[in-house]
């Protein structure tokens, strides 16, 4: 436990100080949101029906963008190597990092959307619906997404790779999601999709981690 | 019985006798494919009768099925030999699992093909969304290119199995997941209705020419797996004495 919070506690604070790299997915996640209506149009009721999809790939798709770094930094400096010497399982520490991983990409964006959401028209009722919804679901993309970084990260360039290998992954979350956020605008009972969703957050907390530390194992080799 | 079995275990760990089994077993696999395959297309084209509701249209299922098949079980062939090639080490099961990849990627995307052919006159379109089965293959075509492509960008071939092994178990686990969540995706989408042959109702005419042409494909596919796997270990390896010794030789 106390390897857990070590870990976890410095990649926070390394990540608080590279404030910069903290706000370029939560910029890109607004920016592509907002082209949205330029693509489509300004009207009313097509943004109102493609909203929810719109905020879900923009979320989506920022989750990805922080990921390159998750491991690289760690390999280039060595301490990857210390990590995995370290007597504390692997799949712990890396469970660790992709705790804070989550707490710096995906909370800000949990607490973002709701704002984006009101722009696209949604009903505020919604909106209770659409936070659950993305806080179960973005642990699921964490968890793939240290998965993707752990596979690239012994390759020079990771960055185009890694959406190729992950972003199939991620069709369950999307349809789940974004049902649920669906219906919960018609006012339709949410449940069913939020358990779903919370099942595919236990099952990728539980085997992410050791898939992403075998990679890790063979990368460090 | 037991020393046997373990000796013939211990053979096909060995890549200079799999490349001669390999080598021998083709020709027979070759012409039975040939055999099979013509046998099933006469049965499927001229045999079968045609559907009441279809029509002549329906005769594609005896290309669509047996490679959407195809596509499914060479990608948990492939998982299943780069599992083993992680575990135990075993350098010719990764050689099996990258010459599987794109032969059973060529079959997914020929089994996608063919459900938009199917699709033209039956939907109106090529592509339904709202076609579970074939959207699931389409998710299952990225997986197979993740996996070439990320088996592709590494230099060191050792290195490069093992991380991709890592990938194609993950994508096993993912496969009944995705399948499952894109049917009831569908379900909730199911706009036009869409008419399909209802699987028990198959009669026996149409259903025999099918099981034909499956197990067809599937001698199609171990041939092209073994020709692969046959230039997969004369690569790697290219250093060995007994792959020197084939090439002055000039038997390859």
């Amino acid at each position: 436990m106390a390897s857990f919070t070590s870990v976890f506690a410095r990649d926070l604070k390394i990540a608080i100080r590279r404030w910069s790299e903290l706000a370029t997915p939560l910029i890109f996640f607004v920016i592509i949101a907002s082209l949205f209506p330029f693509a489509l149009s300004p009207d009313v009721a097509v943004l109102r029906s493609a909203g929810t999809g719109i905020l879900w790939i923009a979320a989506l798709l920022s989750s990805l963008l922080a990921l390159d770094g998750l491991f690289r930094t760690d390999m280039e400096d060595g301490s990857m190597e210390q990590l995995i010497l370290s007597p504390a399982s692997l799949g712990l520490l890396v469970f660790a990092k992709i705790c804070a991983h989550w707490v710096v990409s995906a909370l800000p964006l949990i607490v973002l959307a709701p704002l984006l959401a009101l722009s696209f028209y949604l009903p505020v009722d919604a909106l209770p619906t659409l936070i659950f919804a993305l806080a179960l679901a973005t642990p699921t993309l964490s968890a793939l997404a240290a998965i993707g970084a752990a596979l690239t990260v012994s390759l020079r360039t990771g960055g185009g790779l890694i959406g190729l290998l992950v972003l199939p992954l991620t069709a369950p979350v999307l349809i789940f999601g974004t049902r649920a956020t669906d219906m919960a605008v018609h006012g339709e009972p949410v449940l069913g999709p939020l358990y779903l969703l919370g099942a595919l957050a236990a099952f990728c907390l539980a085997l992410g981690p050791l898939a992403a530390s075998a990679a890790l194992r063979v990368s460090v080799e | 019985m037991g020393t046997i079995s373990w000796r013939w275990f211990h053979l096909l760990a060995s890549p200079p006798y799999v490349f001669r089994l390999a080598g021998q077993l083709g020709p027979w696999l070759a012409a039975a494919t040939v055999v099979t395959l013509a046998a099933g297309t006469y049965g499927g084209l001229v045999l079968a009768p045609p559907d009441y509701l279809q029509g002549d249209g329906f005769r594609i299922i005896y290309v669509h099925v047996p490679s959407a098949y195809i596509g499914l079980m060479a990608y948990v062939l492939m998982a299943s030999a780069a599992a083993c090639g992680f575990i135990w080490r075993i350098k010719l099961a990764h050689a099996v699992a990258v010459s599987a990849a794109p032969v059973g990627a060529s079959f997914t995307f020929l089994a996608l093909v063919t459900g938009a052919v199917w699709g033209k006159p039956m939907w109106g379109t090529y592509w339904q969304w709202a076609d579970a089965r074939l959207v699931s293959e389409l998710v299952l075509l990225f997986l197979y290119l993740g996996y070439m492509l990320l088996r592709a960008a590494f230099d060191d071939r050792d290195k490069g199995d093992r991380i991709s092994a890592i990938l194609a178990a993950v994508g096993v686990v993912n496969v009944p997941i995705i399948h499952f969540s894109v049917e009831w995706w569908s379900t909730l989408h199911q706009g036009p209705t869409i008419s399909r042959l209802d699987a028990p109702a198959i009669t026996m005419d149409m259903l025999a020419p099918l099981l034909i042409m499956i197990a067809g494909f599937t001698l199609c596919f171990a041939w092209l797996v073994l020709r692969r796997l046959q230039a997969e270990i004369l690569e790697r390896e290219a250093r060995t004495r007994w792959v020197e010794q084939l090439v002055t030789q000039g038997a390859v």
